[in-house]
């Protein structure tokens, strides 16, 4: 069929199939045969789907955009894990080189309270925007673009907020957590502007809306069981949960 | 009040909680270890020689658990409902049994504390023998070494122990993070140092009754 047949791999797929958010869902088998070693998962289950187009079949619903690992669009938790496990890495960029031959791979979506299921492999990750909506921004007046530099951040303080800005959204670190907390999520960003000097106007402010937003949209609580960290293709640390609390404690006393 | 709903409000109050009842269980050790010394008894008395104080420590720590197992609870019950938990698999890559069970092991101390407090404070079981030592002080030496000479006594006192350490080592890193007292240099080392401690804390408690039990403390 293609080039690869020599070192084409055939897998069982086992999908989470749901036709919408009301319906129940359930585990399909699937074959994806002569599957290359080169290709992405997202590819593998782009033939998987154009077999099923041809044969009448229902294609596999799954969300996926740049396909690079940066918009945090792709949203599967593979073999148990989100993204698949393999360290710092988008389903995007995960590649069949890390199965053999005969695998047998179960696909499932994120599973939250907070991430209603929309079909198959999709699920709704607005609450998470409600999230960034109650805070993830400043609107403390910081001038037009030329007095963007005139503010000067320190080259460590731009670090830790690189670091922290990080985050695509994908919600992986919900999907991980044993509670459904999306906190990693909130606290990237809460540590990342608390960081700057423009974002320390509203820090005390942003914390708290931002918080009551997690409570508010269905996401658990954190018990630190740091699964979000392992899971996070952005390699996110559990230490902007800590700079979270800290500026809790802070907001508290203000 | 924030504190008393959000949800990290409550993990602040879950994390300080934590540290009292922590910081008890380090003074009650310590003050456990005068057996080894045989000035349990004097220990005892002194301790009891201020009423209003101990029932003042009494109170702090009442009130510390009713706070500590009214929001483990509450959280608990919040997380449940907001993880389906329906994953076909579901592999953890971080969190382990200590971590997945504090809810129990934390439920099952509560239940120990009270059979402890029912035992050896309100002397109601019936292996508790109530005297007075030679030099006319209640006999707490007697009382302890003869109810841990009964073998099932004393495996009640291992397992709760056990369940204290896995307690410890999820409780102590985590009031560590939620205090904010947390980066990634110190994340490890509260991990590793956590299981340390509460291993310490095990043994040290297990060594009483075991000890007693094989015969070596008379």
């Amino acid at each position: 069929m293609s080039h690869h047949d020599s070192h084409g791999m055939n897998l069982v797929l086992h999908v989470w199939r749901q036709k919408g958010p009301n319906e129940p869902g359930k585990l399909e088998q699937y074959e994806a045969k002569n599957v290359s070693p080169d290709q992405s998962f997202l590819e593998m289950l782009d033939e998987v789907n154009e077999q099923l187009i041809k044969t009448g079949g229902d294609p596999i619903a799954f969300d996926h955009d740049c396909r690079e690992g940066i918009c945090g669009m792709c949203s599967q938790v593979i073999n148990g894990v989100p993204h698949g496990g393999q360290e710092r890495t988008t389903v995007c960029q995960l590649h069949m080189r890390n199965f053999k031959d005969g695998d047998t791979i179960y696909i499932e979506p994120w599973k939250a309270k907070a991430f209603p299921i929309q079909r198959d492999l999709i699920v709704d990750r607005t609450a998470l925007d409600k999230i960034s909506q109650a805070g993830g921004y400043t609107s403390a007046h910081t001038g037009g673009v030329a007095d963007g530099n005139a503010i000067l951040v320190p080259k460590p303080s731009a670090d830790y907020a690189m670091d922290a800005a990080e985050c695509i959204g994908c919600g992986a670190c919900v999907a991980a957590c044993p509670n459904g907390s999306a906190m990693l999520y909130t606290s990237a960003k809460v540590a990342q502007l608390a960081e700057l000097p423009q974002g320390q106007a509203e820090a005390a402010k942003r914390v708290c809306n931002m918080v009551d937003a997690l409570q508010e949209n269905g996401f658990g609580n954190c018990s630190n069981h740091y699964e979000c960290q392992a899971a996070c293709p952005k390699g996110i640390s559990v230490k902007f949960i800590a700079r979270l609390n800290r500026e809790y404690q802070k907001a508290l006393f203000k | 009040m924030r504190i008393l709903t959000s949800t990290v409000g409550r993990k602040i109050l879950m994390s300080i909680t934590g540290q009292l009842l922590i910081l008890f269980v380090l003074i009650h050790m310590i003050g456990n270890t005068t057996i080894f010394f045989g000035a349990l008894n004097a220990y005892a008395e002194h301790l009891h020689s201020l009423p209003p104080l101990v029932w003042i420590f009494r109170l702090v720590m009442l009130s510390a658990i009713a706070v500590h197992i009214c929001y483990g609870v509450q959280v608990t019950l919040e997380n449940k409902a907001a993880n389906p938990g329906a994953y076909a698999v579901k592999k953890q890559l971080k969190a382990n049994f200590a971590s997945e069970n504090m809810i129990w092991t934390g439920l099952l101390l509560a239940l120990f504390i009270l059979y402890h407090l029912a035992q050896f404070t309100m002397h109601l079981t019936p292996d508790v023998v109530v005297g007075l030592d030679a030099i006319n002080r209640p006999d707490v030496f007697k009382m302890v070494s003869t109810s841990f000479a009964n073998a099932g006594i004393a495996v009640v006192y291992f397992f709760a122990m056990i369940m204290l350490f896995l307690h410890l080592s999820h409780g102590i890193p985590s009031f560590l993070q939620t205090m904010g007292w947390n980066n990634d240099k110190t994340i490890p080392v509260f991990g590793t140092g956590g299981k340390v401690v509460s291993a310490f804390l095990m043994l040290v408690y297990i060594s009483i009754p075991a000890a007693i039990l094989v015969g070596a403390l008379k």
